[in-house]
């Protein structure tokens, strides 16, 4: 911190070399807290062209929006405390790109990154970073691997993981007592992923799969047990359709194709997400508007990450009253944080692998079907965290 | 139109037995209904629903105006507040570009609304009369409980995304103070002496108390009724008897109303009522307090000496707060 006290003090006496100081002191006392934004240039999570015929099956939209509406937000809050917020911002191409950026920043003062970036991103900064003195924010990554054997003590996990939302829709099924599901998953890695998560939580809460299909795009009639959604679906008495499609192009074609009048869940359907636009309880509408003021669109989850991110740190910052990066950490990861979500739960950081504890909305389209946790899912201390992987069931071991 | 006409033909005949008095108080009772941006009538005696009618779109705080001849129904997706005649609930005027009003507070003159306005972050100084935004003042992100100082000099606004309580000097419209509080600040309640301001934090769990002479909290009021976790008591509205002596907290998720006794802050008790409590009433008497009950669409009517909730009415989507014409 002392690094970037100094040029700012001497900037400040060239600027006014007749200040006295009063002013000195008061603008030690709004010296601004920096955060780090920073891009992964070439994540191919947000490559447009992968959709036939340009037709964007997602929308892939950067989260920055989120963090800038969080700095806003945090101007006045600044005024009354004599704090300072903003953002840095940086993009790279390359994970040595990113590594050099950090350090840079680091040496002029920055200890907290929000990482947009994709796993293989967040493995290469969070080994590079071992012991340093920062604490990176994943806000866009969902995989478990990410929070398991992979994780980082520097490295906290806002967007929630694939195991978080196959949760929530192995708790939601369990209510539904729709018990029985067919899986159908892509040929991607992240599908796999996402659908070995999913086994996971059905396992959990007594959900039973009675078959996994491993599906292709294409018209081969050849292979048309692995394209046909009719074909795919005609076999077995399942209550549900579970489709693990990360791309979503034909997860797309899904629905109403199935030989049985069932639902869909998954990638395509009732998903569960960190946020969406149609959320209209616990102040939600308010950060909506704001946000689609703001970005002219609508909030995505991973929008809602990377606010939650900033707010997260402005809070832990403002309870504290410190710049001391070591107080202002042990508060962000501790039991103490109560962070406004707008997801009706307080939220904070779990201890045994740096995710943050929230509900999880579950819907279409165009409307939130139910908020995970759902009613009657308890747990001993904290009924969030029958959302993910609980203390000792990942591989994660923080060594601290 | 048959029911309009008769409670027309008892005001009618109430004004004529006693002329100019505050008889003609109806001791109906008013709901505004956040979703079906409905206001539904409810009779003071039987608490029997009336009748309900259409009102601007999102209606949430509601007020009477000094003579009580009038009340104010702040709309939010209308960007409007309403005038309504008590006697007759007519619609007078509407007071339009407020932007997305939520709650607000009467100057003790009668003259002047302080609005908070959520979406643009700010308090506004409302002339009744013109219909004019005298002033504006910047707030952090959404504010919302709104309290006037009985000598009009001070207005206390919460801002829930700031977890602020701004302290407003009235005649220059400038903040003397910021005042960091639990997490999402709701709602105020003062002491009759005013010497302690009670804001509820809603996602804290919790009621700070905040020492109005040094600004400055110096306590707060945690609350654990039966069967309920801290993060599942989500406190919005709460309100003190004129005396000073007790006061209500509506628990949110909860889905109970606290009662506490303000001079050791103690909890007494926890009344069971609808989903999701959020708006109080007290009626004049004090012997019956109201409850909004936001989730599941009713309102809980309690006894205050027994603390025993004799009837629960359904009225509109959503119901919010409350008037008492008693």
């Amino acid at each position: 911190m002392r690094v970037a006290v100094v040029p700012l003090l001497v900037a400040i006496v060239m600027a006014f070399p007749l200040a006295g100081a009063p002013s000195f002191s008061a603008a030690a006392e709004t010296q601004p807290l920096l955060i780090g934004y920073l891009e992964f240039t070439d994540d191919p999570r947000y490559d447009e062209k992968r959709a036939y015929a340009r037709i964007r099956v997602r929308p892939h939209n950067r989260p920055r929006p989120g963090a800038e509406m969080a700095i806003r937000e945090s101007h006045v809050l600044g005024r009354a405390l004599k704090m300072k917020f903003s953002l840095e911002r940086g993009e790279a191409k390359t994970a040595a790109g990113l590594i050099s950026m950090i350090e840079r920043m680091v040496a002029a003062g920055v200890r907290y990154f929000l990482i947009d970036a994709d796993a293989a991103m967040i493995t290469a900064l969070g080994a590079a970073t071992m012991g340093w003195d920062l604490l990176l924010f994943n806000i866009s990554e969902p995989a478990d691997a990410l929070r398991g054997a992979e994780c980082r003590a520097q490295v906290m996990h806002v967007i929630p993981s694939h195991a978080m939302m196959t949760d929530a829709l192995a708790q939601f099924l369990v209510t539904k007592k729709w018990r029985k599901v067919l899986v159908l998953k892509g040929p991607a890695g992240e599908d796999a992923a996402f659908a070995a998560a999913f086994e996971v939580s059905a396992r959990r809460f007594g959900v039973r799969i009675i078959a996994s299909r491993d599906f292709v795009l294409g018209n081969d009639p050849r292979e048309r047990e692995k394209n046909n959604v009719a074909l795919m679906t005609a076999e077995g008495n399942y209550d549900v359709v579970f489709v693990a499609d990360t791309e979503g192009e034909f997860g797309r074609y899904v629905p109403y194709q199935t030989y049985r009048p069932r639902p869909i869940i998954g990638t395509e359907g009732l998903i569960a997400k960190a946020w969406h636009w149609s959320w209209e309880r616990h102040g939600a509408p308010q950060l909506n508007q704001r946000f689609e003021k703001l970005a002219k669109r609508r909030m995505t989850g991973t929008d809602w990450a990377a606010w939650a991110a900033v707010k997260a740190v402005v809070e832990a910052a403002v309870r504290t009253k410190s710049a001391d990066f070591k107080i202002v950490r042990t508060y962000l990861r501790g039991d103490q944080l109560t962070l406004d979500a707008y997801k009706g739960n307080p939220v904070s950081f779990r201890p045994w692998d740096n995710q943050l504890r929230q509900p999880i909305l579950l819907g279409t389209h165009n409307a939130i079907i139910e908020r995970a946790p759902l009613e009657g899912f308890l747990h001993p201390s904290e009924n969030m965290d029958t959302l993910g992987y609980e203390r000792g069931d990942n591989k994660c071991r923080l060594g601290q | 139109m048959a029911a309009r006409l008769r409670t027309g033909l008892i005001i009618v005949v109430l004004l004529a037995a006693a002329p100019g008095m505050a008889i003609a108080a109806s001791g109906r009772i008013y709901v505004t209904n956040e979703k079906s941006s409905t206001i539904t009538v409810l009779n003071g005696k039987s608490y029997k629903v009336v009748r309900s009618f259409k009102t601007c779109k999102r209606p949430r705080g509601v007020h009477f105006s000094k003579d009580r001849k009038q009340f104010y129904v702040g709309c939010a997706d209308d960007n409007v507040i309403a005038v309504y005649e008590t006697a007759t609930a007519k619609l007078v005027k509407r007071i339009r570009g407020i932007q997305e009003p939520e709650t607000f507070d009467l100057a003790p003159d009668g003259k002047t609304l302080y609005v908070s306005n959520e979406e643009d972050a700010t308090v506004s100084f409302v002339d009744i009369e013109t219909g004019k935004v005298i002033k504006s003042v910047e707030l952090g992100e959404e504010p919302e409980g709104v309290q006037v100082t009985a000598d009009g000099s001070t207005v206390y606004v919460a801002s829930e995304a700031a977890n602020l309580v701004h302290v407003i000097d009235t005649a220059s419209a400038e903040i003397k103070a910021d005042i960091l509080v639990g997490t999402r600040p709701r709602r105020f309640a003062l002491t009759p002496d005013e010497k302690e301001l009670w804001v509820s934090a809603e996602l804290a769990g919790q009621v700070d108390i905040i020492d109005t002479r040094t600004n400055k909290t110096t306590g707060d009021i945690v609350f654990k009724p039966t069967g309920f976790r801290r993060n599942e008591v989500t406190p919005v509205d709460l309100l003190m008897t004129a005396d000073g002596k007790t006061a209500f907290v509506a628990l949110g998720r909860a889905n109970h109303v606290a009662v506490v006794d303000v001079a050791s802050r103690k909890v007494t008790d926890y009344i069971l009522v609808g989903k999701r409590p959020w708006g109080l009433a007290l009626s004049r008497d004090e012997e019956t307090l109201f409850v909004a009950n936001g989730l599941s669409d009713d309102v809980s009517i309690i006894d205050v000496a027994s603390h025993r909730v004799l009837k629960s009415v359904a009225v509109g989507r959503v119901p919010y707060g409350f008037l008492i014409d008693d």
